[in-house]
């Protein structure tokens, strides 16, 4: 799918705030995010501050995403628990899978290998994307998030969304 | 200058305001204060306040948002300077409290000491930014930041105590329910 027509979907789900930082893998969508006045995009120098401003945007009545490579995940953790989590606010994640399959530079070998077992272990549900799955898939995690109150990760792998 | 009194001064300008508190004795003693609906207590996510109040106040563009935090806690999230200078909301204001310490754990030395906070958040953009020597400077930069422009940036130096507020008893969802029901009435 194309990456504008993957902003869309999201848009039709709700979803009016963007931010976070970048991953190759999310290039073209926050490039398209960035440079469409329809969106609101935000540029983060930090996955935790991502998050921080996705909570607040949240509070003010926005419907928030925050985009973030799988390496990002590890600067988050405590964001996650003490903030996301711990508070329950219903955050999308778009969440790039460097490192799958091991196909990758060595620096994303390992938290691509633990990258599911860190949200398993916080009880964040995760959404693997496949190329035909998308509509439903974003969907299913808007609904989940409502019900949980929580957030939900969108996985995405090179390939999917260009 | 003693915690309470640059709070209390605070508190005192924005009756009305929204104020994000930085986790440690900055919420517990705005918790201790007076609790009230329009306060939301960071509990823990060190040096995410400022990021927070930029998400409520960017979302939110018809209300101040007021951040209080300490210097330790500042020093964690540098960043979040160029962030709040790039996107520079008008009703963004920042005040820190700068003891020089991480009192919360103990008083352990930060490094605030060697550096001007306020110089690094003018040339991050904020649109004013000042260092306040005296509370009744404090008071009168925030009550004309009341109607400035932002993003403002106040930095003063509070005293070292000895004291330690009670932690805010209130459940976080709670914290978070009652804060969104008198910003958005939902």
């Amino acid at each position: 799918m194309d990456s504008e027509k993957f902003c869309r979907l999201l848009r039709d789900n709700g979803f009016d705030f963007f931010c976070g930082v970048p991953c190759s893998v999310l290039g073209r969508i926050i490039e398209h995010l960035s440079c469409n006045k329809d969106f609101q995009y935000v540029p983060a120098t930090r996955e935790d501050e991502a998050l921080g401003i996705a909570v607040g945007a949240y509070m003010g009545g926005k419907k928030p995403v925050v985009l973030m490579q799988n390496s990002g995940l590890g600067n988050s953790i405590d964001a996650l628990t003490s903030l996301v989590l711990l508070y329950r606010f219903p955050i999308l994640l778009i969440i790039s899978w460097r490192g799958y399959r091991e196909k990758d530079f060595p620096e994303h070998s390992l938290m691509g290998k633990y990258m599911r077992d860190f949200l398993k272990t916080m009880k964040i549900p995760a959404i693997v994307l496949s190329k035909n799955g998308l509509p439903k898939q974003i969907a299913d995690a808007e609904r989940m998030m409502k019900e949980l109150e929580a957030p939900v990760a969108l996985v995405l792998r090179k390939g999917i969304v260009e | 200058m003693r915690r309470r009194e640059a709070i209390e001064a605070v508190t005192g300008c924005f009756k009305e305001g929204y104020i994000i508190a930085c986790n440690g004795f900055i919420s517990r003693e705005l918790f201790g204060m007076k609790d009230r609906p329009q306060n939301f207590y960071v509990l823990g996510s060190m040096g995410l306040p400022p990021a927070i109040a930029l998400g409520v106040a960017l979302a939110r563009p018809d209300q101040r948002i007021i951040v209080i935090t300490g210097d330790g806690n500042q020093l964690m999230s540098l960043g979040t300077l160029a962030t709040i200078g790039k996107t520079s909301p008008k009703n963004f204001i920042e005040v820190v409290l700068d003891n020089e310490c991480y009192e919360t754990t103990g008083g352990q030395e930060t490094s605030s000491s060697s550096i001007k906070l306020h110089e690094l958040a003018r040339s991050s953009g904020f649109r004013h930014s000042e260092y306040v020597a005296s509370l009744d400077r404090l008071v009168m930069v925030l009550s004309k930041s009341l109607h400035a422009e932002g993003p403002i940036f106040i930095h003063t130096k509070i005293d070292k105590e000895k004291t330690s507020p009670p932690r805010a008893q209130v459940d976080p969802c709670k914290i978070k329910n009652r804060f969104m029901k008198a910003l958005t009435g939902s």
